[in-house]
C-alpha cells in the first residue's frame, strides 16, 4: 500500500465519507464539462429532481463537435448544433461557466482548464472524458469519468470511488534535441503495455520531469491513460508555480502566497511508499512513433517493425491483427512509409510549445506535393498566442492549412476525417482502427515536430535529421514582409 | 435486440446464452465509434454497436449471426473497454441486449461505467475464458446463468466455473447501491465538512 505520495494525501484530504459497498465517497474540487457526455447527465438529473450542487466548480466549453473552418452558427450539421445548443441551455439553467465560441477562452477542455489556471495543485479533477488524466501535471489527482459520474459530480460534486495503486515512473537523464515529451510517453507504453497501468496511478518524477515544462507534462500526463492508469501526476514545484503566476483564475496576492505554501507540502516525500516502482533514461529515447493500432505498438523512427518473433506471445494476436489493418510488413522500417494527411492537434500536442515546436521544423519548408496539412490550435488562446508571433503565417506559407481550436480530427466527430484508406502523421493520442473517422483509415501517432517533418518528407522521417540540416528556404524568414508568398514552393 | 428493461435494483443473477468476442484491448471506440456520439440521449445505440467491424465482416460477426441473438452474457479476453471513457459503450452494448460481461480484464473506467448502469463485469482465467468462448461458439444454445453472489457461471450442462469479483462491487450489485447518486447526496453535512477543509474553495482567503 502507497503511503505519503502526492495521491495519498490529495485522496485522504478529499475523502467525504466511506460507501456501504466499501468504497469511499471522493470530493470533486473541479469539474469540466463538454458537449458530448454531458446532455444524458443533465436529463438524468431533471430526472432525479435534482440540481447543480456546486455551480461555480462546475466549468464547460465546447470542444468535440466544433467544425475548424467555418464556427459560423447555427453549425452545417444539425446533429452538432443541436449538442452544442443543448449545452448552452443546461448552462445556462444551472448557472455554470460555458466558454463558449469566440468567447477568446474557448478551446479544448484539457487545454483551456490549465491555462485559466483552474487546474491547480492538490485538486481533485473530474470531467467526462479520458484524457483528464492532463491535469495531473499540476499534481492534480485528475481522471476521466463516464455520463452515470458526470451525473454524481453535477448532483453531489463527488463521486464513489476506489483508491488505486500508486507506481513511481523515474526517469534519469535529459531528452536529446528533436525528442520530446510525447515521444518519452510513447516510449513508457510502448514498455509497460497498454494494461500495465491499470489499477495504477503513475507518478512521474525523477531529473527528467524535474526538467519538463508544464505543457510538456501535460503532454506526459494526457497519456497516461493510453498506459491504462486512470491518473497519471508529477508533484509541483517550482516551474507548476512558475507557470500558474498570473493565470486569470490562480490566487493573487496574499493568497497566492498562502496557496504555494499549501501546495508545497502535498509532494510525495523522500520517505513516501510506492506499490511499484520503474525506471527509464530519456537520453536513450529516439523520436517513437506508432506502427500498429493501439499506443503500446510503438518503435524508434530508426526501427523497423516489429517482427512475431521480437514480440511476447500474448502481444501477437494483436500485431498479426495490426500488420493486416496497416498493411504493413513485420521487418520492414518504419522511415520512408509514404503519408497521405499530417495533423497538428489534440489535448496531447495543441498547445503553444507543440506548435513552436512544429513550426521550427515547417519553416523554410513545403508540404510535399499530395499530402493534406492542417494545424488545429487547442484553443483560441493558443491560437491567438501563435497568430501574434507569426505561426500562422508560417504555416500557411510552408503549406499547411492553420484551423479554428477543437478536438477535429484526433476523433473526427467534426468534419475533419481521414478517408478510405488514408494514412496520417498524428499529434493526437490514439491510433485504434477507425478513430480517425474512417473504417479503414490508418493512424501513426507521434510528436508535432515528427508530424512536420512528415508533411515536408511525404513520409515518414527522423526529425533529427531536419533539424540538423539547414531549411531550404530559412533565409526567406529573415524578413518579415517574405513571410508569406513570396518563398519558392 | 432484446427489450428487456434496464436493470432497477439488486442484480444477483443474469441468466441467458453468451456470445464470445475474441481479442485484447477492445476499445470503446470500436464499440462504438465517435459519430454515433453526436447524440442528446442514449437511445439507437444499441444498432450501432460494433458498428465498423461488423461492416467489415459482412454479417459474419458474432453480434450479427442469429444463432446469438437475444444473448445476454459477453465473453472478451483482456483490457476490454479501454481508451475514451464513453459510457456510449455499456449503453450501446446493454441496448443490444448484454446483462453481464464475463472476461479475462477490464479498463478501469468501462468497469466503473458498467457498475454504474448495473452491468456486471467478472474476470476469470485466460484458460477459463477460451474455454467459455469455444463453448459458447460450438454451443451456442447452452443456457449459463451468472451468480452475482457466489461470483461462479453455471451452464444448463451442469458445468461450473468460478469467477472474481471485488468485494466492493459485489456488495454494491446486490444490494442494488450500483446506482450511488442517492447515497452520494444524502452525505449533505459530509459535503459541507470537506468543502471547509480545502482551502482552494475559498480561492485561499484565510491562513
Amino acid at each position: 500500500m502507497s503511503a505519503g505520495t502526492l495521491y495519498d494525501k490529495v485522496w485522504e484530504l478529499h475523502q467525504v465519507a466511506e460507501l456501504p459497498g466499501g468504497s469511499t465517497q471522493l470530493f470533486i474540487g473541479l469539474h469540466l464539462i463538454h458537449e458530448v457526455t454531458s446532455p444524458q447527465a443533465f436529463a438524468a438529473l431533471r430526472d432525479l429532481g435534482l440540481t447543480v450542487r456546486h455551480p461555480e466548480r462546475t466549468v464547460a466549453t465546447v470542444d468535440h463537435i466544433v467544425p475548424t473552418t467555418s464556427q459560423a452558427r447555427p453549425f452545417a450539421d444539425p446533429l452538432a448544433e443541436e449538442m452544442l445548443a443543448t449545452l448552452e441551455r443546461n448552462c445556462a439553467e444551472q448557472g455554470i461557466r460555458l466558454h463558449g465560441l469566440g468567447s477568446g477562452r474557448q478551446g479544448i477542455v484539457h487545454v483551456i482548464a490549465p491555462e485559466l489556471g483552474l487546474t491547480q495543485p492538490g485538486m481533485t479533477v473530474a470531467c467526462g472524458d479520458s484524457h483528464t488524466s492532463t491535469h495531473g501535471a499540476f499534481g492534480a489527482i485528475a481522471f476521466g469519468i463516464g455520463t452515470s459520474q458526470v451525473r454524481d459530480v453535477l448532483a453531489s460534486q463527488s463521486l464513489s470511488m476506489n483508491k488505486l495503486k500508486v507506481r513511481r515512473i523515474w526517469v534519469d537523464g535529459e531528452l536529446q534535441n528533436g525528442v520530446y515529451a510525447k515521444d518519452l510517453v510513447l516510449h513508457i507504453i510502448r514498455n509497460l503495455g497498454v494494461k500495465g497501468g491499470v489499477g495504477f496511478a503513475y507518478e512521474f518524477a525523477g531529473p527528467a520531469i524535474d526538467g519538463l515544462s508544464m505543457e510538456e507534462r501535460m503532454t506526459l500526463c494526457n497519456m497516461a491513460i493510453e498506459g491504462g492508469a486512470r491518473c497519471g501526476y508529477v508533484n509541483p514545484d517550482a516551474t507548476t508555480f512558475a507557470y500558474l503566476q498570473g493565470r486569470p483564475c490562480a490566487p493573487a496576492g496574499a493568497a497566492w502566497e498562502r496557496a504555494v505554501a499549501w501546495w508545497s507540502g502535498l509532494s510525495s516525500g523522500a520517505d513516501a511508499v510506492f506499490d511499484d516502482e520503474v525506471r527509464f533514461d530519456a537520453a536513450l529515447i529516439s523520436p517513437t512513433i506508432t506502427w500498429g493500432i493501439t499506443p503500446g505498438q510503438g518503435i524508434g523512427v530508426d526501427e523497423a517493425v516489429p517482427t512475431p518473433e521480437q514480440l511476447d506471445a500474448d502481444e501477437r494476436p494483436i500485431a498479426e491483427e495490426a500488420y493486416r489493418y496497416m498493411d504493413l510488413l513485420p521487418g520492414m522500417p518504419i522511415a520512408g512509409l509514404p503519408v497521405d494527411v499530417c495533423f497538428i492537434g489534440s489535448c496531447t500536442n495543441g498547445r503553444l510549445s507543440d506548435l513552436r515546436a512544429a513550426a521550427a521544423v515547417a519553416r523554410g519548408r513545403q508540404v510535399a506535393s499530395g499530402v493534406r496539412a492542417f494545424v488545429v490550435p487547442g484553443s483560441e488562446q493558443v491560437a491567438r498566442a501563435a497568430e501574434a508571433e507569426g505561426l500562422d503565417q508560417l504555416f500557411r506559407a510552408a503549406g499547411f492549412e492553420w484551423r479554428e481550436p477543437g478536438c477535429s480530427m484526433c476523433l473526427a466527430m467534426n468534419p475533419d476525417r481521414l478517408e478510405g484508406r488514408e494514412i496520417s502523421a498524428s499529434s493526437s493520442n490514439r491510433n485504434f482502427k477507425g478513430r480517425q473517422g474512417s473504417a479503414s483509415g490508418r493512424t501513426l501517432l507521434m510528436s508535432p515536430a515528427m508530424v512536420a517533418a512528415a508533411a515536408v518528407s511525404g513520409h515518414v522521417a527522423d526529425v533529427r535529421e531536419l533539424l540538423a540540416a539547414p531549411a531550404p528556404h530559412a533565409s526567406c524568414l529573415d524578413s518579415e514582409a517574405l513571410l508569406s508568398a513570396t518563398c519558392p514552393p | 435486440m432484446t427489450t428487456s428493461s434496464f436493470p432497477i435494483g439488486p442484480v444477483r443473477t443474469v441468466a441467458g446464452s453468451a456470445v464470445a468476442l475474441s481479442g485484447d484491448d477492445i476499445d470503446t471506440d470500436r464499440i462504438i465509434p465517435a459519430r454515433f456520439l453526436k447524440c442528446v440521449t442514449f437511445e439507437g445505440l444499441g444498432e450501432q454497436v460494433f458498428a465498423d467491424d461488423r461492416i467489415e465482416r459482412a454479417g459474419t460477426h458474432p453480434f450479427d449471426r442469429p444463432e446469438h441473438r437475444g444473448a445476454q452474457i459477453l465473453l472478451v479476453n483482456r483490457n476490454f473497454g479501454c481508451g475514451s471513457s464513453r459510457e456510449h459503450a455499456p449503453q450501446a452494448l446493454m441496448r443490444w441486449g448484454i446483462r453481464a460481461v464475463v472476461g479475462e480484464s477490464f479498463a478501469e473506467i468501462f468497469f466503473g461505467n458498467c457498475l454504474a448502469l448495473g452491468l456486471p463485469c467478472l474476470q476469470a482465467s485466460h484458460a477459463q475464458i477460451l474455454a467459455l468462448q469455444t463453448l459458447a461458439e460450438t454451443h451456442p444454445a447452452t443456457a449459463f446463468r451468472l451468480d452475482v453472489d457466489a461470483a461462479r457461471l453455471h451452464s444448463d450442462a451442469g458445468q461450473s466455473w468460478p469467477l472474481e469479483l471485488g468485494p466492493g462491487p459485489s456488495q454494491m450489485l446486490r444490494s442494488g447501491q450500483w446506482d450511488a447518486t442517492g447515497q452520494l447526496v444524502a452525505h449533505d453535512q459530509e459535503l459541507r465538512d470537506t468543502a471547509a477543509r480545502l482551502p482552494y474553495l475559498s480561492m485561499f482567503a484565510t491562513a
